[in-house]
């Protein structure tokens, strides 16, 4: 059986205690909500945090709204509840998609919406889906509350902008007319990505007036494919152009081989997926707006 | 869904839901890790890091000072003990703990005993081991190169990393076969490296009692006799005073067999605390230190008349064996029975060698429900011969029902001396064909690769050959291949069974419940399996190699029969009739021509208890034993049909349909048989498409978790269509072939043909397993990964 070092555990029963009892312990310690990375890690000694402290009592973080216009996520929102929101659904489409291949059932029912982004794996789909729709990371400490773009959220593979003493308290993403997809990749069911790619677009007077591309498990800054979006935006939905956003975005990546594949094959992937997900929004847009058809 | 009815219990055979399920279901399971006793320690092994190192020094004085450490084991410790090292399974030795070398990566270093499981973990990390880093052996195509390392430079005289060549079949007239041929077909193979995984992990508690000088081992083992043989002579030990206890076992499927240094560390320890000590591996330790399977590199030839008639087969094998030969198998065998490779055709000639090498990885190598390699053999000959269809633009199921031995053929003596015993191969394929609607499949493909979609229809037939021995040609270390049984009768007509074969998942409690029952007329219910306790149950050697029924199965069937043959000799004295004058029917001995006048199992039971005089041949009870020497193995077969969707854009497979058609003689329990073919084709979807251990240039094993080291899950496998025929084994007492492995053997070769038929408008021809996406997009691109090293 793999056993974990010693550590401290802390329970924390608000926000502020538990800012309180990160500020005690400092850099050493580490907050656990679903442990579905974490605790694996310290069982395989990866990770030895002097202290954890547990903040699955916060319920107020765990919540599904809508505030002025901007869809809130709770930090502590698991998995499952934000596949099966109705309310996620209906706005951004991509997150289902998402959720649906993350993991499996039993990972889902506890891993949460905040935990994988502050985990910062560079395989971790939700990080890809909020980059893609440019979704807002609300991070808290004890000196107050700070709003970072999730595509300026992470520092790189494992590495977030949340510091020693902040804890994330939710994401947040402005309702927008739009349509979202995300696709993947994997080995196995439940397997991490080879690859995968979410888009999310908007259509006006037949010309793309918003693109978002993310991108996982390819290496792209941020998880998103910058370049493909800029080529897009400001011109018409087409199958050749997605294609060659499709050929962009692979450009532009920087995957890894590894033993889910080699370089060349991940590029084709980012390649085969970009245009396969734009195919999908733009599918989903048409089916919301069937009065202007994207030509 | 619809509710499963619950059958009622049958007489004997038929289905019946399994009698151990009500534990497990329930959590009540006893497993090695539940074992908990009095003052108990718990044990950690020390990996190396290395794939192949030299040890400087170990210093453990840190460890030792640790407050709750007992003791701190290392290869000096047991050089002291003479137990540095142990006898493998296939005469070599291999390192308990590591003196000179550590020769893979999670070789065992030192053995750290405290007071928690906790403790004992934190203590490893207080070993300081200097190791001097040596070049290491990590492709077996390169171990027999000049300038290779040589690995087992602890035994004298080794300059090199050869461990054996063997060969089957007749050389010459197989290279006159081909030198004649129309058509020759070549292609190399890889059957890759990969781990049985079973859902328990390895481990042992051994508590040497001080005072009575008895050594008790709870231990994770499929072959619980051999094993207390094995310590006996390994540790110089008196076997009456061992006692090797297999409780509920979590799967087994080969990876039990062995002993592994960690049972030995945890006796050493505990003869050194003089405690009871616990180790269980975790799930990394497992899958990168126990027995793997298969890892054989093979060159296959087959040779043919222009019209598909096949003629010969030649085959090369280069065999990875890791650092020590640990293969588990009968010991006239060292490459199993690969020679089994002429598979289900009638040839005029075969011939194959096999070349064993060391490697820097762990030792192991037959395990994983292989039937001691003819998972590889199967592979070989399916995958060669629609490579034939391929080049012949043959159909390829029109291609084997061509070549298939005939009915009439058996017993049938194959080119490398095999007797098969039965079968019926062509009804069996044409009954996969039927119910997969094979014309109708043809015809949808074609439709699709119209429209740009890949879809891949793969058929295999396979012949098994199980239940080792006979004694006299089949033997593990000296100990022959024969199983013991005891069946016992209480006086009120219940039951009780004591079998040398240990169970894993296999459901023995119940199957072998029913071989009794249906044998005395006595209920299932009434019958209990004792099994997995060498002081409570005969000496036989265990369930590997789907042995259990055709062995133990047998000699539980001719048990009941002594027994009753011992009650018709108390039921003639009951009756006051000739013994001869009785006739049997199920559960009652009755009065030749007077039905009326007879007496039940139950009844006579109780007689055999009473007051009753007792003629000769009867001393009291109707209890009886036998050892039973099977004449011959048996040969379940079988033919399968997987049908695959492939995106050829990702590489991405989906298997939507597998047909199997199995026959493994008389069925006892249908429901068991058929829980037993689902796990092996869930296996062999794993195998095809995802399982393997491969390992980088530095020796780093690249599946150490169940993150890298994938296992299909129920999203992978589609809704099994099965289909049976019934072939009795002539030999066998009840007809029965065995079961357990036949699908793990069959299966991987079909889901692989499906997926290469996917991809013939790339013009594949083959491509090695595991079929990743990655390994299926690059096979179409004409550029195929090595999938046993690192992808780069």
């Amino acid at each position: 059986m793999q056993v974990p070092a010693q550590f401290r555990y802390e329970k924390a029963s608000s926000v502020e205690h538990a800012l309180t009892l990160l500020d005690r312990f400092g850099a050493e310690s580490r907050v656990v909500a679903g442990g579905h990375s974490l605790i694996p890690m310290m069982k395989l000694r990866l990770a030895q945090p002097e202290a954890l402290i547990d903040i699955n009592d916060l319920d107020e973080l765990a919540t599904i709204s809508v505030e002025q216009s901007t869809l809130c996520i709770g930090a502590l929102v698991r998995h499952t509840d934000l596949l099966s929101s109705a309310l996620v659904g209906e706005h951004f489409p991509i997150f289902a998609d998402a959720e649906r291949v993350i993991a499996d059932p039993v990972v889902r029912n506890r891993g949460t919406v905040g935990g994988s982004l502050c985990q910062a794996d560079p395989s971790e789909d939700l990080s890809a889906a909020f980059a893609a729709v440019r979704g807002e990371a609300v991070i808290q400490s004890a000196d107050g509350v700070r709003t970072v773009p999730v595509r300026e959220f992470f520092v790189g593979p494992y590495q977030t902008v949340v510091e020693p003493g902040e804890l994330l308290v939710q994401l947040r993403v402005p309702i927008r007319s739009s349509a979202s997809a995300y696709l993947k990749v994997e080995r196995r069911a439940g397997d991490w990505a080879v690859a995968a790619a979410g888009a999310e677009l908007r259509l006006a007077d037949g010309v793309l007036a918003e693109t978002g591309i993310g991108l996982t498990a390819l290496g792209a800054p941020n998880f998103h494919a910058s370049e493909a979006e800029d080529f897009l935006t400001g011109g018409p939905a087409t199958d050749e152009r997605f294609a060659e956003a499709g050929r962009i975005a692979a450009r532009h990546c920087n995957p890894i081989a590894d033993q889910r594949g080699p370089e060349a094959y991940k590029r084709h992937l980012a390649a085969t997926l970009v245009d396969r997900v734009l195919r999908v929004a733009r599918t989903r847009w048409n089916g919301l707006h069937p009065e202007e058809e994207a030509r | 869904m619809t509710a499963v009815e619950q059958p009622e219990t049958p007489l004997g055979h038929g289905n019946m839901r399994r009698k151990e399920d009500a534990r497990f279901i329930r959590g009540r399971g006893t497993y090695v890790d539940d074992v908990t006793l009095p003052g108990m320690l718990h044990g950690a092994v020390l990996r190396s890091p290395y794939a192949h190192a030299r040890i400087v020094s170990i210093d453990t004085s840190a460890a030792q000072a640790h407050p709750k450490v007992r003791a701190v084991i290392t290869g000096e410790t047991l050089a002291g003990l003479n137990l540095a090292w142990m006898p493998t399974l296939s005469h070599d030795v291999q390192a308990v703990l590591a003196t000179d070398k550590v020769r893979f990566q999670g070789q065992e270093v030192a053995f750290v005993v405290a007071e928690d499981r906790y403790s004992a973990r934190d203590a490893l990390e207080l070993i300081d081991v200097d190791y001097e880093a040596l070049p290491p052996v990590i492709d077996a195509r390169q171990a027999l190169a000049e300038d290779a390392p040589v690995i087992r430079d602890d035994l004298e005289g080794r300059t090199d990393n050869h461990i054996f060549d063997w060969e089957s079949g007749d050389a010459a007239a197989t290279d006159d076969v081909f030198a004649s041929a129309e058509v020759v077909a070549a292609q190399d193979m890889l059957y890759p490296r990969v781990h049985p995984a079973p859902l328990e992990t390895c481990g042992a508690v051994a508590d040497m009692d001080a005072v009575t000088g008895k050594l008790t081992v709870w231990t994770t083992t499929q072959a619980p006799h051999a094993h207390r043989t094995i310590y006996a002579l390994v540790a110089g030990l008196p076997e009456h005073k061992i006692r090797i206890i297999s409780p509920d076992i979590g799967g087994g499927f080969g990876n039990k067999v062995g002993i592994y240094p960690g049972y030995v560390c945890a006796v050493v320890g505990s003869i050194v605390t003089g405690k009871p000590v616990k180790w269980v591996e975790d799930r990394s330790e497992n899958l990168m230190s126990t027995s793997f399977a298969r890892d054989y590199h093979m060159h296959g030839e087959i040779a043919a008349t222009k019209d598909g008639r096949i003629l010969g087969l030649r085959v090369n094998v280069l065999a990875d064996h890791g650092a020590f030969n640990g293969t588990a198998q009968p010991t006239k065998f060292p490459a199993g029975f690969f020679g089994v490779f002429t598979g289900s055709y009638d040839l005029e000639a075969a011939h194959c060698s096999v070349t064993g090498v060391y490697t820097n990885k762990a030792p192991g190598g037959v395990a994983y429900a292989c039937s001691f390699r003819i998972t590889e053999a199967v592979y070989l000959v399916e995958r060669l011969v629609d490579v034939l269809a391929f080049d012949l633009g043959m159909d390829p199921a029109e291609l084997r029902m061509k070549n298939l031995l005939r009915p009439e053929q058996f017993p049938y003596r194959s080119k490398t001396g095999w007797e098969y015993d039965s079968g019926d191969y062509p009804t069996a394929l044409r009954a996969a064909l039927d119910l997969a609607d094979y014309p109708a499949l043809r015809a949808e493909q074609a439709l699709k690769r119209e429209r740009g979609e890949q879809m891949g229809i793969g058929v295999a037939f396979f012949t098994e050959a199980v239940g080792a021995g006979p004694r006299k040609h089949m033997d593990i270390l000296g100990l022959g291949m024969a199983d013991g049984a005891e069946l016992r009768v209480h006086p009120t007509g219940k039951a009780v069974l004591r079998l040398s074969c240990q169970t894993q998942g296999q459901g023995h409690e119940t199957t072998f419940a029913q071989i009794v029952g249906e044998e005395l007329g006595i209920s299932p219910d009434d019958i209990d399996v004792v099994h997995g306790d060498t002081d409570q149950t005969p000496f036989g050697l265990g369930t590997y190699g789907s042995r259990s029924t055709p062995v133990s199965g047998a000699a539980a069937a001719v048990v009941a029969r002594k027994v009753r043959e011992r009650a018709r000799i108390v039921a003639s004295a009951m009756l006051e009739v000739s013994a001869d004058d009785l006739e049997w029917e199920k559960g009652r001995w009755f009065v030749r021509g007077d039905v009326e006048a007879g007496r039940t199992i139950q009844e006579i039971a109780l007689a055999a208890h009473s007051d009753l005089e007792l003629p000769e041949g009867v001393e009291g009870h109707l209890d009886a034993t036998c050892v039973y020497n099977p004449p011959n193995l048996t040969y379940p077969f079988g033919a399968y049909v997987c049908v695959v969707d492939v995106d050829a854009d990702t590489g991405q497979v989906t298997v939507r349909r597998f047909v199997a058609v199995d026959d493994c003689g008389v069925r006892i329990n249908p429901m068991i048989v058929e829980g037993q073919v689902h796990g092996g084709l869930a296996d062999g979807v794993g195998m095809a498409l995802m399982q393997v251990m491969a390992f980088d240039e530095d020796g780093n094993h690249l599946g150490g978790s169940f993150m890298d080291y994938l296992l299909p899950t129920s999203m992978e496998c589609p809704s099994w269509e099965l289909g049976e025929t019934v072939t009795p084994s002539p030999h066998h007492p009840i007809g029965a072939k065995g079961i357990g492995e036949s699908a793990t053997v069959g299966s991987p070769a079909a889901v692989v043909n499906a997926v290469v038929d996917a991809l013939r408008p790339f013009g594949v021809r083959h491509a090695d397993m595991p079929l990743t996406p990655a390994a299926v997009w690059s096979a179409a691109q004409g550029t195929p990964l090595r999938t046993d090293l690192a992808i780069t």
